[in-house]
């Protein structure tokens, strides 16, 4: 038994698999937590399809990926960060117009120069074949870079996610934040695709601080437990992936809503009261797709 | 803009702002001075946190200056019924992001001291690790208040303090501020409260987009200012030396005999 559940540890893939799996899966936890809070969920949805069009382009276009993707990602997010905080347009209906059109475009580059091929799978489902070291490198890169920035900022953050007017007249600078933020969004789908899959990288991010929230009412406390549930989703989901034989992304994500519903069940009215908020936004980005 | 100006604390000079093509507030003038106590009274969309945030610098007049004294600290405390009260955050972290500048996320042990300090002043020791829905309407407006505190402002802005509250909770607030006051801090404070809160201040300035009147209560409180002021007939009455406001129609309809009664003449006023 222990011989078998040691045995996907012989294979160098795996290994790397597993630690960008948790490595990915902790960096969307923490990110999530922000995200989740300030009623985002929509955009972390919409961003990851958004940067499979800089995938898509990148690749076809021979580009390094991370280059053309995270540029592409980034643009993305600072144009939805804009355009939500002009409030020009409603910012669901702006989100869904930039990331769907991204998305879209991606497709249709695939569909007119390329053929399906198994990194595009990879980029919409997840996987862990094909995962490098450069790939652990830079998802423990992005987590270290994400984590230096909430730490060195953790109450400008705090501020602006909880109250962003009188974080602003008390002059923290919203806006840069924001742009901030964004940015660590973008880079940590980017980061995550290869593993988690476009599709379910939103799941990563909302259900590990959901869970959290239904745990706690402190924001210190909810940021480390949503990190340590999504590290944990990450790493016994990958376990399960391989010995499933199902793609890493889907196990990952069914491993997070099965302890939601446990804990759901658990805190009672309690934690359901406490999640209240999030619950919310996570159906709504089930319904937005 | 910030700069000397006179002893004032801030001067706003033909102020207009808008919001897109609408005009919110036109051509207002008003200066605040220190250990002011103001009210700012208005109806609904006159412009009242319009002007807490010009007083701010968080909105920024097409027309006119506001001139702040240099480096004035101001510290805001919004109406509760904006707070996200499912925001998982507690007491303590709450209070203490009024120092947004610290570069770890825990607190120094000054800081520490300083919170400690503030709560207790404000009746919330022991209060520090809940969580701010856990408390009853006076605490959480009280934590607000803790957190504007902290940022050591000479200048406190709240918008309606009191709306929602109970007349204990009303009572229990004002106090507070009036100690506060007392102490040497400015406030200036929008209400819809012309009778519980507005009535009891030292001065209040009457906002329809524009300074309508503005001094002590007995002169600001006229019939005439008031019409102006809310687009409506009030009167003004007087018990136990302060100035009651009765709504015209109310007051007709209710206590002259010789006033018509619109419900059995069929007619709307």
């Amino acid at each position: 038994m222990i011989d078998e559940l040691l045995r996907p540890f012989d294979f160098q893939f795996f290994v790397n698999g597993l630690a960008v799996a948790t490595l990915a899966g902790a960096l969307c936890g923490l990110v999530g937590v922000y995200v989740v809070l300030k009623g985002m969920s929509y955009i972390g949805h919409g961003l990851s399809h958004a940067i499979f069009g800089g995938f898509a382009a990148s690749t076809l276009l021979g580009v390094n990926f991370v280059l053309g993707a995270g540029a592409w990602g980034i643009a993305s997010a600072l144009m939805i960060n804009g355009v939500t905080r002009r409030r020009v347009i409603g910012a669901d209906a702006a989100i869904g117009v930039i990331t769907t059109a991204s998305f879209a475009l991606g497709l249709a580059l695939v569909a007119l120069f390329g053929t399906t091929s198994q990194s595009f799978d990879a980029a919409l489902f997840g996987s862990i074949l094909g995962v490098s070291n450069g790939d652990v490198a830079l998802v423990a890169a992005v987590a270290t870079a994400t984590g230096g920035l909430i730490f060195l900022r953790y109450r400008a953050l705090l501020f602006t996610t909880f109250d962003p007017e009188v974080a602003d007249a008390s002059g923290v600078r919203t806006a840069r934040i924001d742009a901030l933020l964004m940015v660590a969004l973008a880079l940590s789908i980017l980061a995550t695709m290869q593993v988690l899959g476009v599709t379910l990288i939103a799941a990563t991010l909302v259900i590990p601080p959901t869970v959290a929230r239904m745990l706690t009412n402190s924001f210190a406390r909810m940021l480390a437990l949503s990190t340590a549930i999504g590290a944990s989703c990450g790493f016994v989901g990958m376990n399960l992936s391989y010995h499933l034989d199902v793609q890493s992304g889907p196990t990952i994500v069914l491993v997070g809503a099965s302890l939601f519903a446990i804990v759901f069940a658990a805190t009672g009215a309690r934690g359901r009261r406490r999640a209240g908020g999030v619950t919310a936004r996570l159906g709504a980005v089930r319904a937005g797709g | 803009m910030t700069e000397d100006v006179d002893g004032e604390l801030v001067r706003l000079a033909g102020v207009h702002c808008a919001y897109g093509a609408e005009p919110v507030l036109v051509d207002v003038d008003l200066s605040l001075s220190e250990r002011q106590f103001v009210g700012v009274v208005g109806p609904s969309g006159s412009g009242k946190t319009t002007l807490l945030k010009a007083i701010m610098g968080t909105i920024e007049p097409y027309q006119g200056s506001v001139k702040r004294r240099r480096n004035l600290q101001t510290a805001y405390v919004p109406q509760v019924e904006t707070v996200n009260w499912s925001f998982p955050i507690t007491v303590a972290e709450c209070v203490l992001m009024a120092r947004p500048g610290r570069r770890v996320p825990w607190a120094s042990r000054a800081e520490r001291a300083e919170v400690s300090s503030v709560l207790e002043r404000l009746g919330l020791d022991g209060l520090a690790g809940r969580h701010i829905r856990e408390l009853s309407g006076g605490q959480q407006q009280r934590v607000f208040i803790a957190r504007a505190l902290l940022r050591g402002p000479e200048l406190l802005l709240m918008d309606e303090p009191t709306s929602g509250v109970d007349v204990r909770l009303r009572h229990e607030v004002l106090h507070l501020l009036d100690d506060l006051n007392a102490a040497g801090l400015a406030i200036v404070l929008t209400t819809h409260d012309l009778n519980g809160i507005a009535a009891h201040l030292p001065r209040l300035v009457c906002l329809n987009r524009t300074v309508i009147g503005a001094g002590r209560p007995h002169d600001v409180l006229t019939p005439a200012v008031l019409e102006q002021t809310y687009g409506a007939t009030m009167e003004v009455l007087e018990h136990g030396g302060m100035p009651v406001i009765v709504d015209g129609f109310h007051h007709r309809h209710h206590h002259d005999p010789g006033a018509r009664d619109f419900s059995e003449a069929g007619a709307r006023p």
